[in-house]
Formats: C-alpha cells, sequence, structure tokens
C-alpha cells in the first residue's frame, strides 16, 4: 500500500518542476508544456485525493481538467502558430512589440 | 518493501526524471518526448491507484492527442533549439538553491500535513460508476464542456486561417 | 512444481505465454511479408517470390539476412537519439498491443495454474488498445523529423495529420459496439455476441439487435486501414511523390522495424476487427443438434490442405519442394488427426475460427492495396472529417437510441 503523502509529496515536487520551467523557458511552445506539466500536478493530487477519501468526484474532476486541457492546446497551439508567422519567433523575449 | 511502494518508486522517479529533463533540454522536440514519458508514468501511477479509466484516458487524450498536437506544431513551425542565456550569479548560486529548498520544504510539510490519510484498499474503480457519475450528478458541467471544446474548435480555425486567403 | 507455480505464477504462466506469443507473431509478421508479395503478384498476374526456397517460402528468411547484413548509415544532421527511438517504440508499441487480445474462450492449465488464452484479460482492454494505438503516431512523426530530409518530415507531417484524423473515427466507429456490449472489456464484448438468429444466423454485432453495426464495421476497417497508413491510405509512405515517405533516410535493420510495426499493427486491426464485430472466436454455426459435424471442420480443413499439399509437392520442380512440401502436408495432416481425438474439438474451436477470420481481413488488406488507387492528400482529410467522421457520429445517435427503444 502506498501512502497518499507519496502522492502528494510527487505531486508537489512535478507542479513546482512545472513552475520552473515556466519561468525558466524561452521558447513559448516550452512554456505552454510547463503549464500542461502543471495540470498533470494537480490532477496526480485529484486522484490521490479520491482514491484517500474514497469518493469518486476526484476522478470527475481529472476527466474535466483534461476535457480542458484539450481545449486549452487546440486554442494555445493556434495562437502559437499566429504569433510565429507573424512575427517569425518563438522566443518570448522578442515578443515585446508592446514595450516599444 | 511491498511490490506496490516499489512499482510507484519507479514511477515517480521516471516522472522526476522526465520533467527535469523537459527543463534542461533546449529543443522542444526533447521536451515534448520528455513530457510525455512524464505523462506515461502518471497513467502508470493511476492504474497503481485502481484508476482504471483516468489512466486510459490520459494516455489517449494527452499522449494521444494533445502532445501530438505539440510535436505536429513545433516541426511545423520547424521550432529550433533555444539560445542559452546565461543566468546572473546572483541566480546561479542563491536563486538556484533558494528554489530547491523551498520546494523540498512544501513538499516535506505536505507530506507531513497529510501522512495521517491512509490510502482505503486498491479496488479499481469501474468505469460503469465513473460514468453513472458523471452522466448523473454532473451532466450540466458535461454538457458545458462539450460547449467548450465547441467553441476551442471555432477559436483554433479562427486563429489559425491565413487572413489573406481568400 | 504446482507449489512453486502458485507462488511464482508471473514467471510460470505469464513469461512462457509472453514467449510463445511472440515467437508466433513475430514468425507470422515475416510470413505475412511473403503472403502479401505472393497475392499481389497474382493480383497482377505475376508469380512473385519463387527462387527461394519452394514458392518462395524462404524468401522471408532471406529477406530477413539482408537486412540484417545490410550497412546502416545515419543521415549527417539527423537528431541521433530522436533517430533511434523511433523506430523502437513503433515496434514495440504495435507489438505490446497484441497483449490484450483474446485467442480463445477457454482458460487452460499449466501447472495447475488456470489462465486465458491471452497475455492479460483487462477490463479496460478495448481503451488500452487505443492507448497504444494512438501513442503510434509518435514513431512515424519522430522519425519523419529526425532524419532532417524535406522528403521524411513532409511524410512524418502527413502521417500525424492523417492518423490524429482518423484516430476520431476509429474511437468513434466503436462506440455502437460497446454501447451494445456495455463493456470495454474485449472478452466480454465476445461474449455478448453469442447466440443466433432463426437457429443458424449468429448474432454477432454486425448483424445484431437491436441496430447492425454494418456502418459501424464499414467506418471501423476505413478508419483503420487509414491508421495503419496502409494502401489506399498510404500516403505516409507514396514513393511515387515522397521517395519513401518517414523511413526515406532509414536503413538496416531499423528500416525493417518499420515493416515489422505495420505488419503487427494489421495484425492487431484484424484481430480488433473480429473480435468487435465478427464475434471473435465463436464459430459461426451453432454448437448443437443438427450443427455438430462442424467440431470437426478445423480437422476437415487442415486434412483437405494437407493431402492437397503433398500430391501437388511430389511433382514439384526442385527436389527440395519435393522434400519440404510433403512434409508440410503431413504435419498438417498429423494436425488435422489430433484436432479430431476426442475432447481436442471443443478447445481447437475458438483458436481455429478466430485465426480464420483474421486471415480473412488480412487478405482483405492486401486485397485492397492490390486494387485501389492512392487517395489525394486533400480528399483524404475531406472524407475523413466531412464524411467519415459525422457518419460515425450518427451511428452513435442512431445505436444508442435503438437501444433505449428496445429497453421499453
Amino acid at each position: 500500500m502506498v501512502p497518499t503523502s507519496y502522492y502528494l509529496v510527487l505531486s508537489a515536487v512535478l507542479f513546482g518542476l512545472g513552475v520552473v520551467a515556466f519561468v525558466f523557458k524561452r521558447n513559448i511552445i516550452t512554456i505552454f508544456m510547463s503549464i500542461e506539466l502543471m495540470l498533470n500536478a494537480v490532477n496526480l493530487a485529484f486522484v490521490a485525493f479520491s482514491r484517500a477519501l474514497g469518493q469518486l468526484q476526484g476522478q470527475v474532476f481529472v476527466f474535466f481538467v483534461i476535457v480542458v486541457a484539450a481545449a486549452e492546446a487546440a486554442v494555445g497551439l493556434a495562437i502559437i502558430i499566429v504569433i510565429a508567422r507573424n512575427r517569425g519567433t518563438l522566443d518570448v523575449e522578442r515578443v515585446d512589440s508592446l514595450k516599444h | 518493501m511491498t511490490p506496490q511502494i516499489a512499482v510507484f518508486l519507479v514511477l515517480a522517479a521516471m516522472a522526476v526524471a522526465g520533467a527535469v529533463n523537459l527543463i534542461l533540454q533546449r529543443h522542444p522536440i526533447h521536451s515534448a518526448l520528455s513530457l510525455i514519458v512524464v505523462m506515461v508514468a502518471l497513467a502508470g501511477l493511476y492504474l497503481l491507484q485502481g484508476a482504471e479509466f483516468i489512466a486510459a484516458v490520459q494516455i489517449i487524450v494527452y499522449g494521444g492527442a494533445i502532445m501530438v498536437l505539440f510535436v505536429f506544431v513545433i516541426m511545423l513551425l520547424n521550432a529550433g533549439e533555444e539560445e542559452r542565456t546565461n543566468l546572473s550569479r546572483m541566480a546561479r548560486y542563491v536563486g538556484v538553491p533558494l528554489g530547491v529548498v523551498f520546494l523540498l520544504e512544501v513538499a516535506y510539510w505536505i507530506g507531513r500535513a497529510t501522512s495521517h490519510m491512509a490510502q482505503s484498499s486498491p479496488q479499481a474503480v469501474s468505469t460503469r460508476e465513473l460514468s453513472t457519475l458523471l452522466f448523473r450528478e454532473y451532466v450540466f458541467p458535461f454538457e458545458l464542456t462539450s460547449f467548450l471544446i465547441l467553441i476551442a474548435i471555432l477559436g483554433a480555425l479562427v486563429l489559425a486561417r491565413r487572413e489573406d486567403s481568400d | 512444481m504446482n507449489e512453486f507455480a502458485a507462488q511464482h505464477s508471473i514467471l510460470i504462466v505469464v513469461l512462457p505465454k509472453v514467449v510463445v506469443l511472440l515467437f508466433v507473431l513475430l514468425t507470422a509478421l515475416a510470413y505475412l511479408t511473403w503472403f502479401e508479395r505472393k497475392v499481389v503478384a497474382h493480383i497482377q498476374s505475376r508469380w512473385g517470390p519463387y527462387r527461394v526456397g519452394p514458392h518462395g517460402l524462404l524468401q522471408p528468411l532471406a529477406d530477413g539476412l539482408k537486412f540484417l547484413f545490410k550497412e546502416d548509415v545515419t543521415p549527417a544532421g539527423a537528431d541521433k537519439f530522436t533517430y533511434f527511438l523511433a523506430p523502437f517504440l513503433s515496434l514495440s508499441l504495435a507489438i505490446t498491443s497484441i497483449a490484450v487480445i483474446p485467442f480463445g474462450p477457454k482458460d487452460f492449465t499449466v501447472f495447475g495454474q488456470s489462465t486465458p488464452l491471452a497475455i492479460t484479460n483487462l477490463n479496460i482492454g478495448l481503451l488500452i488498445l487505443f492507448a497504444i494505438t494512438s501513442m503510434g503516431v509518435y514513431g512515424v512523426a519522430l522519425a519523419g523529423w529526425s532524419s532532417n530530409s524535406k522528403y521524411s518530415l513532409l511524410g512524418g507531417l502527413r502521417s500525424s495529420a492523417q492518423m490524429i484524423s482518423y484516430e476520431l473515427t476509429l474511437t468513434m466507429s466503436v462506440v455502437g459496439v460497446i454501447l451494445m456490449a456495455g463493456t470495454f472489456n474485449l472478452s466480454d464484448i465476445v461474449q455478448a455476441q453469442q447466440g443466433f438468429y432463426l437457429g443458424f444466423l449468429p448474432r454477432w454485432n454486425l448483424i445484431g439487435a437491436p441496430f447492425p453495426q454494418v456502418i459501424g464495421f464499414f467506418l471501423f476497417f476505413t478508419a483503420a486501414v487509414a491508421e495503419t497508413n496502409r494502401a489506399p491510405f498510404d500516403l505516409v509512405e507514396a514513393e511515387q511523390e515522397l521517395v519513401g515517405g518517414f523511413h526515406t533516410e532509414y536503413a538496416s535493420f531499423k528500416f525493417a522495424m518499420f515493416f515489422m510495426a505495420e505488419y503487427s499493427s494489421m495484425i492487431t486491426v484484424s484481430c480488433l476487427a473480429t473480435i468487435l464485430f465478427f464475434g471473435g472466436w465463436l464459430s459461426p454455426f451453432p454448437q448443437t443438434g443438427i450443427w455438430t459435424w462442424t467440431h470437426y471442420i478445423p480437422s476437415a480443413v487442415f486434412a483437405i490442405a494437407g493431402v492437397a499439399l503433398i500430391i501437388h509437392g511430389v511433382r514439384y520442380l526442385t527436389i527440395l519442394g519435393r522434400v519440404v512440401l510433403p512434409v508440410l502436408g503431413l504435419v498438417l495432416c498429423a494436425l488435422a488427426v489430433l484436432f479430431a481425438m476426442p475432447g481436442v474439438p471443443d478447445f481447437v474451436q475458438g483458436p481455429f475460427w478466430f485465426l480464420l477470420k483474421i486471415a480473412i481481413f488480412i487478405f482483405v488488406y492486401v486485397w485492397l492495396r492490390g486494387t485501389l488507387p492512392r487517395f489525394r492528400y486533400d480528399r483524404l482529410m475531406t472524407f475523413g472529417w466531412k464524411v467519415l467522421l459525422p457518419l460515425s457520429i450518427l451511428n452513435v445517435v442512431i445505436t444508442s437510441l435503438a437501444i433505449v427503444l428496445a429497453q421499453k
């Protein structure tokens, strides 16, 4: 039997790594991927809690999160394609025309 | 050490290694591959907790659809490697260690605060139970998500269409 | 021994099953290439492989040796890790998916351990299969990208778009079957198709109540052909326009691995079509009354094939053929005798019908390749999104409506 706290610790670590990736990476696509990593970490916590409490609601919520993530990926990647087409770069540091 | 814990440790190590590799790799495709490793490991962890349906959906939707879309876009845009940027000396010697310490501390406290929570017996949750709940109690949110997906499709179409084409 | 087996059931039961299945599958893959070349050749009025062994039976071996000894070139500028990863990913995923396929109804006993005629019997077998299939895109996409060649990249891009599009139809088309069976378990789906209409018409999902899944089947098979990148949907490797598609830059055994993956997924898809729509291992004849003689069909088929092979073999052109073919015929006859032994027909029935149905599907695959021209890429996408997908959704709606009405 694996204690629930193990799953939660893992979830926290993965979420933290997702934040780190979000802050450190320069490529828009990779930044977007780190958001997916964070969502995944949260899902893990949901399933672990659902198991610990003996309730299925947690898993239903994971289902919804996955659906939303799919919708988000579709729109987000479309935005990325538009950015790449208009600016010719994927580096977030160079997509800063509002500043100038 | 029970077999479950051994499996958990292997999968957890896989997930963390994948996440770290996502940060370390500079080419988006390699980052995407690392993320896929994380997702497959998480699907394994869901199976370990008896969440069969969620595990399958995790691989089908995340692994088979969302990440394929990422890889596809990376290939389409021919994204190259990221430029390496130098961390300032302050960030390298103070920021990174502090961040790691903070992360471990958060993990530690979460682990401690929840250590009393027992894991109920590992029996598989049947898809039937899950779908009954989904279609009885949560049918309204469920219908809303289909609406959301429709909007997402439209949004993606409008965004990605070339404006000059007619 | 029995105690040891009870404690280490994985070692004694599962591992041998995996080894045997792998051996059978890999041999089948090799001979599938021979089968395809022979059938396509005859469709085009040629002889096909004839030189290596009698009727070219040793051709797969020769091909395998050739692949092994070819120089393995890695293109300049290739992304090494991904370039190596792609064929392994393709092949291992394609082979893994066969693990959840049940080959027969009967559990058999090894050292006191009862075990099903499948590597594993999962509650979510169908979902796992789709999960593995959906991961298969990476092998092709990554191979195309990592080769650092424009033809490969185009092939890879085409394939990922095509596979994502047709996966939707593939999944939607089986929802009708799932609704009728009420389970994701492949064994249970087959069990749900037992019984006969009017005493002789099998209750398979293809023609089953409350709504026959004929549309579902054709959608499934079309999408499956596209998903496995076979003609007429083989734009991924379209030799005439893309040189060779995603595997242009691959040589030697890595190239062979892509081919094995393609054939392996052909087998998986045929298994799935059989299980979902054609009653899996169920015999097309009733088991009782005046139909009892059908128990001996496997035996009869093997006997006839064996005798025919012997008669043909003794008059064969080469000495080797005159030895090999009659021996093969004798083996078939021996199997026929074995299958007729008391008690054996019951056990053999399931696997026999299952493999026969799979063989028919594989033949249809090759037949399609031999006769149909390739789709144009934009037509392929239009067809997938504007024809197949709406039809599959319509199928789901009508099936669920029919089920609700039938319950009242």
